[in-house]
């Protein structure tokens, strides 16, 4: 009989992602609701403190993989450990971060474990027959899919950034496991060798609650630093549409759509960009949304909550400056 | 290493042209495909042309490799014309109504009816549903390691392959060894276009049809009775949006613009 529900805890260099946090808060909701038991599972090397912040954010129980072995994430690895944990325990729902080790690492556990996963979920709803039933967006957004399980167990998904809120941490505590690692030579045949961070010491576009995002409209490259300085006030990250980064104004990782990041931040603001249903894909699951753009028509404007049709040259830095006095 | 034998697994999505303006069947929740053009999905052109550059380099052999309906074979096509050296398809209506793991096995299975194959590469997500987990899926089955997210990819005549995975805040790097399955991600090249002889040589390529029986697949492993997840109805996402217009003298909207968002609880 399966039971409990999961979330696997994603931590890099010993910092829990913001949106394995979201996972437990929300996951927390479910499992009162289901009357289930919800384990935290981190891996890495050196991470034991990590528990104590798991168990603030709802987690009754912690598997705690920590071995050398896992320092860096490699796939089959971290397969191995996580599968093997899973046929142990029989979860009932195992949920992932929808980020580029979840979505590498989840559909290869799940196959191992002879289930599917459903990818990049905005939404977890819970059912008497199924456990429950998961929504993703598909067509850029365009429609919705219901996904269930009806027998399969466990229900696998990764789960989008920025769409379940962080509980408030209380002080609890949580039952502690030590997971023994023992990974063979098999599961390291693609074995990592390097790092490269590209960190601009802005906050990551996939974890940031507001983006300031600048598209064809912007003109040319130099014109960024006026959404840098807007960004820099309210703690943003900046983001740009494909028609900028085709243009050479912005590397690809801070595309924001279909082909780029998908974000869902609380706040939206979107400068000079039309609105193509492939940018729509990439952030169309925005809490708040704000569009400036010279066209009336631009069909930005029909996701925007709030439509500014100007010049975003003359709004942009006075809206800086109306910021900055909100922050002083 | 004697030349690299090389699947792609390509898929026809409904050209991301149109999902402006798709339609759901509203008592059925299926999405209306008449008069919805097929393409080659964006994503796996590129995984071709990884391929394509990767036997330039080591000679070598492309076989493209899709599960889809016979009438997908036109879509195919296109990838035979960029240069691919044959196409096979994998069509049976046991394969209708699966899930993204039971569809793996049948590319899987695909891929071992190929014979020997170093390396499997797909794009790394579909313009339809967006997925993303058939490099790692095929991988498992197969029971070779995989890479998604590759932005750089090097294989040396010794079949050691080094690679660049994507990350949030930059890349990974990793090494291994063939046979391997690598989901390409769009920054690794920028696909040829067809040319009029490479239209002309495809005519005359090999397409195989491949179904149930000649892949010796279970059939309760493929379509609907093999999948795990049941797909329910579409819906359209209810856009609860406020679409307000503000207009007026910059610093005036600025002002409008912060209290909103003040008095939202967006900005506190």
């Amino acid at each position: 009989m399966a039971k409990g529900i999961w979330v696997f805890v994603e931590q890099s260099q010993g910092k829990i992602r913001k949106v394995s946090l979201e996972l437990l808060s929300q996951a927390k909701i479910l499992a009162n609701e289901k009357g289930e038991e919800l384990a935290a599972v981190i891996l890495g090397q050196g991470i034991g403190s990590l528990a104590g912040e798991a168990a603030q954010y709802g987690a009754d129980k912690v598997y705690l993989a920590d071995d050398a072995k896992l320092a860096a994430y490699t796939t089959g690895a971290y397969t191995s450990v996580l599968a093997k944990l899973i046929r142990e325990n029989e979860p009932n729902l195992v949920l992932f971060g929808n980020t580029a080790i979840g979505k590498d690492l989840a559909p290869r556990v799940a196959t191992r474990a002879g289930v599917d996963v459903a990818i990049d979920c905005v939404g977890i709803e819970s059912d008497a027959a199924n456990f429950v039933n998961l929504t993703r967006p598909i067509y850029a957004g365009k429609a919705f899919a219901k996904v269930a399980s009806p027998s399969a167990r466990p229900i696998m998904a990764t789960v989008r950034p920025n769409i379940f809120p962080l509980a408030e941490p209380a002080a609890r505590e949580a039952n502690v496991v030590t997971v023994p690692v023992s990974v063979d030579e098999a599961d390291l045949r693609a074995i990592l060798k390097d790092v490269i961070s590209q960190a601009a010491g802005r906050v990551e576009l996939t974890e940031a609650n507001i983006i300031v995002s600048g598209g064809r409209g912007m003109k040319g490259p130099e014109n960024y630093v006026m959404l840098e300085d807007l960004a820099d006030v309210l703690g943003a990250a900046v983001g740009a549409s494909r028609a900028a980064v085709d243009s050479g104004w912005k590397e690809h990782k801070f595309q924001v759509g279909q082909t780029g990041k998908t974000v869902s931040p609380t706040l939206y603001i979107a400068c000079g960009i039309s609105g193509a249903i492939q940018h729509l894909a990439g952030m169309g699951s925005s809490k708040v949304i704000v569009a400036i753009n010279k066209d009336p028509e631009a069909n930005i404007f029909a996701v925007a909550d709030y439509g500014i049709v100007g010049d975003l040259f003359q709004v942009v830095p006075v809206l800086t400056e109306e910021c900055k006095k909100l922050m002083a | 290493m004697k030349g690299l034998n090389i699947s792609v697994l390509v898929k026809p999505v409904p050209d991301p042209g149109c999902y402006e303006s798709i339609q759901i069947d509203p008592q059925t929740g299926i999405l209306v495909r008449e008069g919805l053009p097929n393409i080659l999905n964006p994503a796996d052109k590129h995984a071709l042309e990884a391929a394509l550059q990767l036997v330039e380099q080591h000679s070598g052999r492309v076989v493209m490799v899709s599960m889809a309906p016979p009438n997908a074979l036109e879509t195919v096509k296109e990838g035979l014309a960029m240069g691919a050296d044959e196409a096979w398809l994998l069509s049976d209506r046991a394969f209708a109504g699966a899930d993204t793991l039971a569809t793996s096995r049948v590319l899987a299975a695909g891929i071992k009816k190929l014979g020997l194959c170093d390396l499997v590469l797909a794009g790394s997500e579909s313009a339809d549903g967006g997925t993303a987990h058939v490099p790692s899926q095929v991988g498992e089955i197969l029971g070779i390691s995989h890479l998604t997210n590759v932005t750089w990819l090097n294989i040396d005549t010794d079949a050691n392959v080094r690679a660049r995975m994507k990350m949030e805040n930059g890349y990974i790097e990793v090494e291994g060894a063939l046979p391997m399955v690598i989901g390409v991600s769009r920054g690794m090249n920028v696909p040829r276009y067809t040319s009029l002889p490479g239209i002309l040589a495809a005519q005359d390529k090999p397409v195989k049809v491949l179904g149930l029986n000649n892949l010796g697949l279970d059939p309760g492993s493929v379509g609907l009775a093999g999948s795990p997840t049941q797909p329910g109805k579409l819906s359209r996402p209810e856009l609860k949006r406020q679409g307000e217009r503000l207009e007026g003298e910059p610093a005036e909207l600025a002002k409008r613009i912060v209290a909103i968002m003040r008095s939202s609880g967006v900005l506190s």
